[in-house]
């Protein structure tokens, strides 16, 4: 017999003790060469089993297995250890400063009257509103006549209007978005429910306040038993929903030829009265001349200044910012995700 | 209007201090926004004295005239001031402000040394004082108003509260005292006596004595009074409270004649007129201008009468454009003895288009066009003669009238409407109070029927609602409660709207800001940038804001182009911007549905008529960068946008709607003419993309190889909701081809002939790799081909096959060389 028990045996406390002392898994590597690989003691002991007796193969065996399996363990153990030493060690090496700008996403942007346009449409949707559009050049009789404002009226004049070429074509660009409600009132039957936003225009010049071409968000509704409690129920959610739920809505007397009675709508906001639009109860001569007995309905209307609303909102002071495509503007409010 | 509170005061009994906020309240509540309450005479502190002239010394030397005047302030010595004007002589009376004094805008009084005197005080002028713009001289009071020493601040009523009130079109009563002191008190619950009532009319009989009148186009107006005066004093002064009221109403004191017409019409709201009859020859005729020659109005303008203009005229001449201006040929002057004074309700749309003709806007006119209480003619022009009797030393000759004052018609209502409209109960007695409380009287009643008389001063008093909004304004619209009406179920956006939200979220997603263009151009500038044909067809507004800008748009891109050289201006390097909007293509033939009135519900056809008078306005979506979609950062080169990306985009808002494109090369303007796409569904155009035209870069100095792109969103069907095919789970065979074609055969058609020779196994096409230096005039193309079977493995001959016959296709559609 070439190996002797004792030799296995401290063989295999030799090999514990060099997989015990290895630092890192290159001296773990050349220490399972050297006690586990095929010239290794144990290895031999391995081979030898062949060449022994009989009666001493199975406790030599036995010998030789567990010397085997105890190393082979400690082996699997030991790399685990250095591998994770390793890992730990070579992620803090790859630590990057995460601080860095990501600016190479590219930032684009919706106009802040889109936003406002959507969230309005959705928050009328939820009532059960459809939101009707319409031309933005448009017929005199939809923009004026039919909402009983004469021919004579001080709206019509060419300091307000803006009028197309030949005069006969009876164009303008629409001054408010109204005509939408008189061709939703002669198309459809009530109940009437609509949200109409879109682009208006009007002959002011251009300043911080002022712009010619503006956006308007204006409701209609046709049913049975409306009253002006509702139209005022309904500016009440409409204000607390866009400026704040403790908003407080106020209306005063006016005048408008399409409604009677009419009215000023105000809100309280950050301390003070903020005149917001105008609204009323649809005048029976408007609904007459679309068809709706005014006997079996009434309805209300009203209309409002988007970007009144968005400067009211945003503190913005300038209305050059919301007319300018500016992108510092417009990125400024990113896609209106809230 | 403004309104001194000491004139209202005659004819409300207002509490004796009332708060500016109360006030502006009161006024709101009932449908009139307060502009401004002005607290007149409250930066001004005597003592303010009335002095009489006794001595004047003119200084010489000076630059300007300068005189040492010696006052009797009523303190039994004389006080001497210097003073510049020289509008004033010994005997007159002035007003002195003494030292301690203190004028508006903190201009303090004191004794000073100056022209080598000693001035101890000032001579005023009116607009010293803040009672007028007036400074032409120093207030000379009228002879005998007042002794020397009197309190000048009493004496000329500085002090006052003048509240600037907004009046609505439908409140034309409202532009006087008269009626808006009956709204406060209606307001304040106060009482009211109506200055109206008053007048004695009956003491000024209509005779044949006196200037006669005649009308010749009774459509233009109602009723109209001409009263005669002989023996007036012209030269007699305006009393201190008359010429005071008149300027804290924000006019001037004129003379005696026209202060007076001035003032009865500030308190009634009824314009009047006073011609000197010496200059009118025969009667008078009031008649539409029609061929009248040229005709001088007060204000010195020389005027071109239209044939419709509305005029009073003598047997010879225009004399007054009727309603809104005096001519200056019978104006009142300093000599006038003899007055005719006119009073008429004229017909309010006659003025309105009369006055903007000739865009003229009086006191008179504003008034007239929005509607004057009928019964006024008659009361205003006797309230009138009688101060001119009084004040003048007039008397009345005679007087004519035309006419008879119309009024608005009963309304017959139904009381219990009220809280129906309302939303909130409102009791029978309330309705009954508030309707009288404006004007109102009641005649029969029944349980659901009332007969409503409304006041004279109320032409707008038609329907219904028109005496719910009354009733409204009384209670205070406060008391309306809030509920909230809810329309159907089911709401939601159209399929055009839902796009447009798409499409806007998903180009903002992807690095573009949205921008909203004035839809306004220049059409040199469009025409610079090459646009032609139907596509440079626009619309001209006959009144543009200004004349740089007198079309509408026709295309997104000048607007888009303008808004990327602003940014470029302020700074900007990468600029991506979009915008969704509506175009103007002035292509179609347009008829205008001619005049089509309110009466009637307009029928089908000509609602068609009304329709088609509107051009179609597609909405486009456009975007144009300069620069990179991303800036270039310490990490990596910004994200580049060349031609293929602007055609990519355009080609994915359109493919995001379901809709499959095809891309062909197109000459557009202001694109590239080698580098612009023109996107088909179906052969039919819907955008075009791609590298702007050099020359209009370098105009507009933007950066080489900007780009834009344009898809005409109402032309892009709208897809059904799409059917899911099922996933194959069998691998893919995969095929490289490369060939070689003449440079003048788009890639896309070599696709096409791959695609249609590879079979209906062949699952995707794309092309990997182009490359140019094959050999003159020739490129190489490389494309994956994707196969897949839903049942079986492909095998290798199958795949070569379908590659085989790929190949021949591109062959012999495209003369395709198989690349060796």
């Amino acid at each position: 017999m070439s190996i002797s028990i004792a030799e296995v045996e401290e063989s295999a406390f030799n090999a514990l003790s060099a997989i015990a002392g290895a630092k890192d898994l290159a001296e773990l590597k050349t220490v399972k060469i050297e006690h586990l690989g095929d010239k290794s003691a144990l290895a031999r002991a391995s081979q030898a089993l062949g060449k022994i007796a009989a009666e001493e193969k199975a406790s030599f065996g036995k010998i030789v297995g567990e010397a085997k399996a105890k190393v082979s363990a400690a082996f699997e153990a030991r790399i685990k250890v250095l591998e994770a030493d390793r890992d730990a060690r070579v992620l803090v090496e790859e630590r990057v400063d995460v601080t860095l700008p990501s600016t190479n996403i590219p930032k684009g942007g919706l106009h802040p009257l889109t936003i406002l346009t959507n969230e309005i449409s959705d928050l009328f949707l939820g009532l059960g509103y459809r939101v009707a559009e319409g031309p933005e050049l448009e017929a005199e009789w939809l923009n004026f006549d039919a909402l009983n404002i004469p021919a004579d009226h001080p709206a019509r004049t060419m300091q307000d209007t803006f009028f197309i070429e030949p005069l006969d074509s009876k164009l303008v660009l629409r001054t408010h978005t109204s005509p939408v409600q008189i061709r939703t009132m002669l198309e459809n039957k009530p109940p009437i429910y609509v949200i109409c936003p879109g682009r208006t225009y009007r002959a002011d010049e251009l300043d911080a306040t002022h712009t010619p071409v503006f956006s308007q968000v204006e409701g209609l509704v046709i049913d049975r038993g409306i009253t002006m409690a509702d139209l005022k129920g309904t500016l009440d959610y409409f204000a607390q929903s866009i400026f704040g739920p403790d908003v407080v809505t106020r209306l005063r007397p006016s005048f408008f030829p399409f409604t009677e009675p009419s009215a000023e709508v105000d809100f309280f906001f950050n301390g003070r009265w903020i005149e917001w639009g105008g609204c009323g109860m649809v005048n029976p001569k408007v609904l007459e001349v679309c068809g709706i007995n005014t006997k079996e309905f009434s309805g209300f209307a009203f209309g409002m200044g988007l970007e009144r609303t968005l400067m009211v909102r945003h503190g913005i002071t300038d209305m050059h910012d919301i007319v300018e495509g500016d992108i510092r503007f417009t990125r400024s409010f990113g896609l209106g995700i809230k | 209007m403004k309104i001194p509170l000491s004139w209202v005061r005659e004819f409300v009994d207002l509490p004796s201090k009332i708060s500016n906020s109360d006030l502006e309240d009161a006024f709101v509540r009932v449908g009139f926004e307060v502009e401004e309450i002005i607290e007149a005479g409250s930066d001004l502190t005597g003592p303010l004295v009335v002095a009489k002239v006794e001595t004047i010394e003119e200084l010489s030397g000076n630059k300007k005239p300068i005189r040492y005047v010696g006052l009797d302030c009523g303190e039994g010595n004389t006080r001497y001031v210097i003073c510049g004007a020289t509008n004033f002589q010994v005997g007159d009376l002035v007003v002195a402000a003494l030292p301690g004094a203190v004028l508006p805008n903190d201009f303090a009084i004191s004794a000073r040394e100056t022209y080598g005197k000693t001035s101890n005080g000032m001579i005023c002028s009116s607009r010293e004082l803040g009672l007028s713009d007036e400074h032409s001289g120093i207030i000379v009071l009228p002879a005998d108003s007042a002794k020397p020493g009197v309190d000048a601040v009493a004496l000329l009523e500085i002090q006052d509260v003048i509240v600037d009130a907004a009046v609505n079109p439908d409140r034309g009563y409202a532009l006087s005292i008269r009626g808006l002191a009956r709204e406060l008190a209606a307001s304040l619950s106060l009482k009211y006596t109506d200055p109206a009532i008053s007048v004695d009319s009956n003491k000024y009989e209509v005779n044949k004595d006196g200037v006669q009148i005649s009308v010749e186009d009774p459509s233009a107006l109602s009723i109209v009074f001409i009263r005669s005066i002989s023996g007036f004093d012209a030269s007699a002064p305006t009393p201190i409270w008359m010429s005071r009221r008149i300027e804290k109403c924000g006019m001037r004191s004129i003379s005696l004649a026209v202060d007076i017409t001035n003032y009865v019409m500030l308190e009634l709201g009824q314009p009047l007129h006073a011609f000197d009859s010496s200059k009118i020859d025969g009667s008078l005729i009031i008649k539409r201008a029609g061929n009248s020659l040229n005709f001088k109005t007060l204000d010195g303008q020389e005027r071109k009468l239209d044939k419709d203009d509305l005029v009073v005229a003598d047997k010879k001449e225009p004399l007054a454009l009727a309603g809104v201006m005096g001519g200056a040929s019978s104006e009142v002057t300093s000599s006038t003895t003899s007055i005719a004074l006119e009073a008429a309700r004229f017909d309010p749309v006659t003025i309105a288009r009369g006055s903007r003709r000739h865009k003229l806007s009086s006191e008179a006119s504003r008034r007239l066009e929005r509607g004057v209480d009928p019964s006024l003619a008659e009361i205003a022009s006797s309230r009138a003669i009688d101060l001119m009797i009084e004040l003048g030393g007039a008397s009345h000759i005679g007087s004519a009238k035309s006419g008879e004052p119309k009024f608005v018609p009963v309304v017959t209502f139904d009381p219990n409407f009220v809280s129906q409209y309302l939303g909130t109960k409102v009791s029978l007695d309330e309705v009954e109070e508030k309707l009288k409380i404006v004007g109102c009287e009641i005649g029969k009643k029944s349980e659901t029927q009332w007969s409503i008389t409304p006041p004279s001063w109320r032409a707008d008093l038609l329907l219904a609602p028109d005496l719910v909004e009354e009733v409204a304004r009384m209670i205070g619209y406060q008391r309306i409660p809030s509920r909230l009406p809810v329309g159907k179920s089911g709401a939601q956006l159209t399929p055009s709207q839902t796009r447009k939200r798409a499409i806007a979220n998903y180009l903002a997603g992807k690095g573009f800001s949205e921008v909203y263009n004035s839809p306004f151009v220049n059409p040199s500038f469009v025409a610079d940038l090459g646009f032609t044909g139907d596509r440079a067809k626009s619309f001209k507004l006959a009144n543009p804001m200004s004349e740089e800008f007198p079309d509408l748009r026709t295309h997104l891109l000048p607007g888009l182009l303008l808004t990327a050289v602003r940014n470029q201006g302020r700074g900007a390097k990468d600029i991506a911007i979009f915008e969704i909007g509506s175009v103007f293509r002035n292509t179609e033939k347009l008829d205008s549905p001619g005049v089509v009135g309110i009466d009637v519900v307009p029928n089908e056809k000509i609602k068609t008529s009304i329709y088609k008078s509107v051009p179609n306005q597609p909405l486009h979506v456009g975007a144009v960068v300069a620069g990179k979609l991303s800036a270039d950062s310490w990490h990596t080169k910004g994200e580049k946008f060349t031609w293929v990306e602007a055609i990519g985009f355009a080609r994915s808002i359109v493919e995001n709607t379901g809709s499959i494109t095809t891309t062909v090369p197109s000459d557009f303007a202001p694109w590239h003419p080698g580098r612009c796409a023109e996107i088909q569904i179906d052969g039919k155009p819907v955008g075009h993309a791609g590298e702007l035209h050099p020359r209009v870069v370098s105009l507009l100095g933007l950066p080489e190889r900007s780009c834009a792109f344009v898809v005409v969103l109402s032309a892009i069907p709208f897809s059904d909701s799409k059917k899911a095919s099922s996933l194959v789970t069998m691998p893919p065979a995969i095929q490289d081809i490369s060939l070689i074609v003449d440079q003048s055969i788009p890639a896309a058609s070599v696709e096409f002939a791959l695609r249609e020779g590879a079979g209906n196994l062949l699952e995707s096409i794309s092309l990997f790799d182009r490359y140019e230096k094959v050999e003159e005039g020739k490129v190489s193309l490389a494309f994956t081909l994707v196969f897949r079977a839903n049942d079986r493995t492909l095998t290798a001959d199958e795949v070569s096959e379908f590659r085989k016959a790929a190949t021949e296709s591109a062959t012999k559609k495209c003369g395709a060389v198989l690349r060796a």
